[in-house]
């Protein structure tokens, strides 16, 4: 369980790529100027072709694989890059990848690879990841379908190009790519703690061709739970980064600050809470990247360990952020000090395909309990 | 890697021929281990012959040098043998402090004629060591320890007492901590010792826990003579020696953390006994647990191999047996308080007999995160070692 050489070497460029052009303070230049995307660092990470890091060769990606893709990810972690990486270019496209035709797979990866086409998945409709009650519709209308309801809190969703809309029902689960600006697609966007916005889509009867249906009419099932897989163990990998920077900024202000006449960081009180946390995010280390090579090789155990990574890194990060926080003391709660805004951001990745308690739940389940 | 390929199927034929139908399932209790040694009584004959058949490969101590009587394994070649073991269930064919500690200990520092004398005894499991370290006033502060050896030209003079020594008054022979200069810094003055546990003088008393059970002993030394040709290492260096071994000893206790082979799940095995409803656990509260313990579990076991294969890559952190047996140890305790709640009112049974191993294991468990260094001193050493944070 090492990375190979190509893998650390893109873990490398990565970590100088991204304290270069996206440190904290670029995202708070962002927010300060009220916005909530960051379109140019993502062309920047396009040149460098990240977008095609989980896409198959032959439709023009880099077919380097979910290892790959997670340390890049963990290193966006550490700096909170904002971009469509894991949702446009890892996870929609894996679900295209897995569910799409050749055709669709030709019309839609390459330009995710490119970065010149974003898509994101529009599954959820609770808030909580239940996609056992999607209510979302898709009634077949002669040669097209006819797709109807509501999704809900799809982050940055209202700045992709395409949108993966997964439709329930009595036909079963089955996936729509639909363009976001198809005749009844409305959006509401809302602001969210990590100051990107989330969207409330509606389909009012959006008619669209039989050729934006991915796959079969209710057979998506199967790779929506592959998608899930990546989602979570790719998700864990950004939480592993945020896990993994906060707890490096705070044992150095332990470093630094004096009280009492002291290093704050000669108390033991101080030092055993954040020896523990060590040995926590050590082990988190390992849940990811067990997740991540299991996902490469298609392994029976990817959707196990994918749940078991989530649900860890959830905890961990929650913990570490928290941490952060409180042994900063005062400062750690002001807006002009960074460390708040690990925690703000470590509060959306937990959401994110699914939380602690959905990946808890599907580990149980798969484990037969 | 098609030598690898041939290894694995060689090994798997092997053991498929050699191992025992009773060496094959999953250990009840710490009764089924086998613990050789001079007075060792086998408790079948398939624990016999799967001793004697490991240790004549030398897949007991299946790295070490074939010089001593080791498997002279690579790396890769352990992982699959350990691999091939596990897919059959196949029991550990020793378990030993010498295998554990010292031997490693004795590969790093010892003589070459020393390493001739008790490797290979170790490796067929034909003396049976215990650990001398402790004292009634050396615990977490170890290196304050006072027991005597004095220089009397020939020999040394050994008066003192050592506590908590695992199974002394069953062990063969000791690794013993002593004091040969006073007038230094406590952890300079501290040297390395070997000796026979029938030597005169050497007395054991065994320690009742709160699990009714005794592992441990005070063990007494007063005027025992060692011949210095039994010393490790340099005179007054042995804690160098001592730090070593003891890096061994937390990694070896802090697997008691790995899921038992062959074993099922924590979230099964209380599905079996509390019942389902729609495939759940029907205790929404201990499915919750079992799972957050799951969790832990597996990404802990991961953890045991991601380092494992950093050390053999040269990218491993020194003080990483510190978060290994802080970890795996709460897990352990975490574990036996599961089997107790799985076990309800039925696991409070305190019978002699084998109704009785829940309880008396969960008491036990505690020890874990006290022996072999507490869970405070590990985290002492990471913050300190690893973290740097000032002292």
């Amino acid at each position: 369980m090492i990375l190979s050489e190509e893998q650390q070497l893109l873990k490398d460029s990565a970590r100088a790529f991204l304290s270069e052009s996206a440190p904290i303070s670029a995202l708070r230049a962002m927010r300060d100027a009220g916005e909530d995307h960051m379109p140019e660092l993502w062309t920047k990470m396009s040149e460098m072709g990240w977008p095609g890091i989980v896409i198959p060769d032959a439709y023009s990606g880099l077919e380097f694989g979910y290892v790959g893709a997670g340390v890049v990810l963990e290193e966006m972690g550490r700096t909170l890059a904002l971009s469509p990486f894991l949702s446009s270019a890892v996870v929609a496209a894996s679900l295209i990848n897995q569910l799409g035709s050749e055709q669709q797979k030709e019309k839609y990866l390459p330009g995710i690879a490119s970065g010149e086409l974003t898509a994101v998945l529009a599954a959820d409709e609770t808030g909580y990841f239940d996609l056992s009650s999607i209510e979302t519709t898709a009634s077949e209308s002669g040669d097209a379908y006819v797709l109807s309801g509501n999704k809900r809190g799809v982050i940055d969703g209202h700045n992709a190009d395409l949108l993966l809309v997964v439709t329930g029902g009595d036909a079963g689960m089955s996936v729509f790519a639909v363009e976001s600006g198809a005749e009844g697609v409305s959006c509401e966007t809302r602001l969210i703690v990590d100051s990107q916005r989330a969207a409330d889509i509606t389909f009012d009867s959006v008619t669209v061709s039989s050729d934006a249906l991915l796959g079969s009419l209710g057979g998506a099932s199967e790779a929506m739970e592959f998608t899930i897989d990546v989602a979570a163990a790719c998700s864990a990998a950004e939480m592993l980064g945020i896990s993994i920077e906060t707890f490096e900024r705070t044992v150095g202000y332990l470093k630094e600050r004096e009280q009492f006449g002291e290093k704050i960081g000669t108390f033991q009180g101080l030092q055993h809470r954040a020896a523990q946390l060590f040995a926590e995010i050590e082990v988190s280390k390992s849940a990811v990247l067990a997740a991540l090579q299991a996902l490469d090789a298609n392994s029976e155990k990817r959707s196990v360990l994918a749940s078991m990574a989530k649900a860890k890194c959830s905890k961990v990060v929650r913990n570490a952020t928290e941490e952060g926080v409180q042994m900063h003391g005062g400062i750690g709660m002001t807006d002009e000090f960074d460390i708040g805004f690990f925690m703000k951001r470590a509060a959306v990745c937990r959401q994110a395909y699914g939380d602690y308690h959905f990946h808890a739940d599907r580990f149980a389940s798969l484990r037969g309990y | 890697m098609e030598n690898l390929e041939t290894f694995r199927q060689d090994t798997r034929d092997w053991l498929e021929a050699n191992c025992p139908e009773d060496m094959r399932q999953p250990m009840r209790s710490d009764e089924d281990q086998c613990w050789g040694g001079r007075n060792w009584v086998f408790k079948s004959e398939g624990q016999k012959l799967w001793l004697e058949r490991m240790a004549a490969k030398g897949w007991t101590a299946p790295r070490w040098p074939t010089e001593y009587g080791g498997g002279g394994l690579s790396g890769p070649e352990a992982k699959i043998l350990g691999e091939e073991m596990a897919r059959i269930g196949a029991r550990r064919p020793l378990s030993s402090f010498g295998l554990d500690m010292l031997g490693p200990a004795l590969l790093l520092y010892a003589t070459e004629e020393q390493k001739q004398q008790y490797i290979p005894d170790i490796i067929k499991g034909k003396i049976r060591w215990c650990q001398g370290y402790s004292e009634p006033n050396a615990g977490s502060d170890l290196a304050s320890l006072r027991t005597k050896a004095e220089d009397m030209g020939d020999h040394y003079l050994i008066n003192g007492s050592k506590v908590w020594t695992s199974y002394a008054d069953k062990a063969d022979w000791i690794f013993c901590l002593v004091r040969t200069d006073f007038d230094c810094a406590k952890h300079e003055g501290i040297s390395f010792l070997l000796f026979d546990m029938t030597s005169e003088g050497v007395s054991t008393k065994p320690i009742k826990l709160i699990s009714g059970t005794s592992p441990f002993c005070e063990t007494f030394f007063d005027n025992v003579q060692v011949p210095k040709a039994q010393l490790v290492g340099t005179l007054n260096k042995g804690w160098e020696i001592a730090k070593y071994l003891l890096t061994h000893e937390r990694a070896m206790i802090g697997g008691f953390g790995l899921a038992g082979g062959g074993m099922k799940g924590m979230g099964q095995m209380a599905a079996a006994k509390r019942g389902t409803t729609d495939g759940r656990l029907r205790d929404a509260s201990l499915r919750a647990e079992a799972s957050s313990f799951e969790i832990d579990e597996m990404a802990f076991g991961l953890t045991i191999e991601r380092i494992t294969d950093e050390t053999k890559a040269g990218q491993g952190t020194g003080a990483s047996s510190s978060i290994l047996k802080m970890y795996g140890t709460e897990l352990n305790k975490l574990r036996q308080e599961l089997f107790m709640a799985i076990g309800a009112t039925d696991a409070l049974n305190f019978d002699t007999d084998s109704k009785g191993a829940l309880v008396r294991s969960w008491l036990r468990s505690k020890a874990n995160s006290i022996e072999g260094g507490t869970t405070e001193v590990q985290l002492n050493i990471i913050a300190k070692r690893i973290l740097g944070l000032p002292a």
